[in-house]
């Protein structure tokens, strides 16, 4: 009795305690080696002749992968625990990759085809000076915060009139639809000021150093793996907290968590911002290891594959959201080489299949598997 | 905003011999909710007409009357969850009740159970008492805070009143209906209302369930104000002190079960079918 009790009332027990529990403390340390060690010496080391040697093309994968599971993990923070489905998280994202973007973009200085002090799109508008909003994107952190600040404002505002009209359900979910279109064809336009159509590309630097160095790709790598791991470890706190089971009664009871003195105003606004900061920090990543970013990701089908992932690993679980993106994305870069035409069909199908049969998700089978046999 | 309309009806109110403390429940006069002449119309028709009753401290009332009497739209009313186009509704002496939001007047004191039983499905007893008891409701404290001694003392007492002791670790979701209304008038409990408003308690309880949820009921009127609106007569006579009759949105009578059972007009609008 005294086990169960312990077991069951995990906030009895201090933070670290509660975040190491449960043999996941091993699983962090195992992915903490994989992604500082394992990979950085798979890839750097071991000469490329070997059968142990790691491409720079996987490391890259595995980098855009990995980004894409921060994508997923916030999904399910809003989605799976919440119960609040966004359409529209691929513009977070985007505005993240286009904060740091920026500063990618100064950073290629005089090397342009062009060798203006401005960016070839600019000089191509026939552009004198950097518009107001680019101003001090030269600078490394300002870069870092304005692409936390950025999706993360348009969160606060967004969800600040969305939830306090009320809107749920698929109405909720079709405005972040048409919010991401809307800010897709705005960045379409090239008088916006980044890059129309094209976007960012052709990045030379970070920090003064040549972003195409083994050195600089795997350091990119490896923050984004630490990343990964720090926001896993934030959700498991939040999500073991009070606060993690007022969301979660949100999604089941809303009306009995207002009638409990909760303003579930506050909550969905407070997990609603972050989901989308940390679609902007998984941005922020993703292009400097991609080398572009354009409007696409903000069109409608790419925050729809987001739910996608999400859906396939399993909801409301800490980790079938980055298995689900895994697979996915793993499945995907697969068969756009093998049969790019059908990929799309293959989604979808994946997706009815595992709403029909696996309302758990990936994740759900297995540990029904796991249930089964013990 | 809301707050300085309320300083301001506050003000308006005051000028009696005690000091008025925003906020804080007022009961100086005896009398824990107050409504007059509240009307409330959807669409042109007066769902509540005129409707006035007051509720004294530590009294157990029951609250009947057929279909479409607005006992329900009563409830959102003073939830805050519908407004009324006219009329005064006050929680003790100072709080005006269409003036708050529904978290506000939750926190103020006024308990609501549900027709149908609402618990959190998915966490444990144990959870859904935690998550109701009374402490700051605020998100820095939802992610930082931690039970404390009193407050685990608190919710296994509650666990002994509504008798689910033994299924504090169950999911919620798999008690039994009985249970989950019990449940909802433990979770209720741990908010420490002033006012607690129970919307047919024992609808779709065996008769066993309905006896135990008349013992509770019992058990908590005098520490609690407690409102039952209820279709089953012998559960509304085996715990009503005074009874109030709705009919077509305002009071139709009101007073022992004995004399609401004898009036004529009860009788024809009601009881007599």
């Amino acid at each position: 009795m005294a086990e169960t009790q312990v077991l069951t009332q995990p906030w009895r027990q201090p933070l670290l305690l509660r975040l190491l529990q449960g043999g996941s403390g091993k699983a962090y340390g195992v992915a903490l080696l994989l992604v500082c060690v394992v990979v950085p010496v798979l890839n750097l080391l071991v000469p490329s002749g070997s059968v142990f040697h790691l491409s720079n093309y996987m490391v890259m994968l595995v980098g855009k992968i990995l980004c894409y599971a921060m994508l997923a993990l916030a999904m399910d923070l809003i989605w799976g625990y919440t119960g609040i489905l966004s359409l529209g998280h691929g513009v977070f994202f985007a505005l993240g990759g286009y904060a740091f973007g920026m500063y990618l973009m100064r950073q290629i200085g005089h090397d342009g085809v062009y060798h203006s002090d401005l960016p070839d799109f600019m000089v191509f508008l026939n552009w004198q000076d950097y518009p107001w909003y680019w101003k001090g994107t030269g600078s490394f952190l300002y870069a870092l915060f304005l692409a936390v600040a950025a999706p993360g404002l348009l969160a606060l505002v967004f969800g600040w009139f969305a939830f306090r009209s009320r809107i749920k359900g698929v109405y909720f979910s079709i405005i972040t639809q048409a919010m991401t279109f809307a800010f897709m064809l705005l960045f379409f336009r090239n008088e916006t000021g980044f890059g129309g159509n094209n976007g960012f590309t052709d990045f030379k630097r970070v920090l003064g150093i040549a972003i195409t160095t083994p050195e600089m790709r795997m350091a990119l790598f490896v923050l984004t793996g630490l990343t990964l791991l720090a926001m896993l470890a934030m959700a498991q706190y939040i999500v073991k907290s009070k606060f993690g089971r007022v969301l979660t009664a949100i999604r089941d009871a809303e009306s009995r968590v207002m009638f409990s003195g909760y303003n579930p105003l506050h909550y969905k606004l407070a997990i609603w911002t972050l989901s989308a900061v940390m679609c902007g920090i998984a941005g922020a990543l993703y292009v400097p290891q991609v080398g572009i970013i354009n409007p696409g990701e903000m069109s409608p089908a790419n925050s729809i594959e987001i739910a996608i992932w999400t859906a396939i690993g399993g909801r409301g679980t800490l980790l079938g959201p980055l298995l689900g993106a895994g697979i996915v994305n793993g499945a995907k870069s697969w068969f756009t080489q093998s049969f790019p035409e059908y990929w799309l069909y293959f989604l979808g199908l994946l997706f009815v299949l595992v709403t029909l049969y696996l309302p758990n998700g990936v994740l759900g089978l297995i540990r029904k598997a796991k249930g089964a046999k013990s | 905003m809301s707050g300085v309309q309320d300083v301001a009806v506050a003000d308006s109110y005051s000028g009696g011999s005690h000091l008025l403390q925003p906020g804080v429940l007022d009961t100086s006069h005896g009398v824990v909710l107050y409504l007059e002449d509240v009307t409330v119309t959807f669409d042109g028709f007066r769902a509540l007409n005129k409707l006035s009753l007051s509720i004294d401290v530590g009294e157990l009332r029951c609250i009947i009357g057929p279909n479409g009497a607005g006992k329900t739209t009563m409830m959102d009313v003073i939830t805050g969850k519908t407004r009324p186009d006219s009329g005064k509704v006050f929680f003790g002496q100072t709080m005006d009740l269409t003036r708050m939001r529904e978290p506000q007047i939750a926190q103020a004191g006024i308990g609501r159970k549900f027709q149908k039983p609402t618990v959190f499905e998915q966490h444990t007893v144990y959870e859904n008492l935690e998550l109701a008891l009374k402490t700051d409701k605020g998100i820095w404290h939802s992610l930082f805070g931690k039970l404390t001694p009193g407050e685990r003392e608190r919710i296994d007492s509650l666990l002994e009143t509504v008798k689910l002791t033994d299924l504090a670790q169950t999911q919620s979701g798999l008690l039994s209906h009985g249970q989950k209304q019990w449940l909802e008038i433990g979770m209720l409990l741990a908010q420490e209302p002033k006012l607690l408003m129970l919307d047919e308690p024992v609808a779709g309880m065996t008769d066993q369930e309905t006896e135990r949820t008349a013992e509770l009921l019992n058990s908590l009127a005098g520490q609690h104000s407690i409102m039952v609106v209820e279709h089953d007569m012998d559960f509304v006579n085996s715990i009503a002190r005074k009874v109030t009759v709705l009919h077509e949105g305002s009071v139709l009578a009101e007073g022992s079960m004995d004399k609401v059972q004898n009036d004529e007009r009860v009788i024809e609008v009601y009881l007599g079918r």
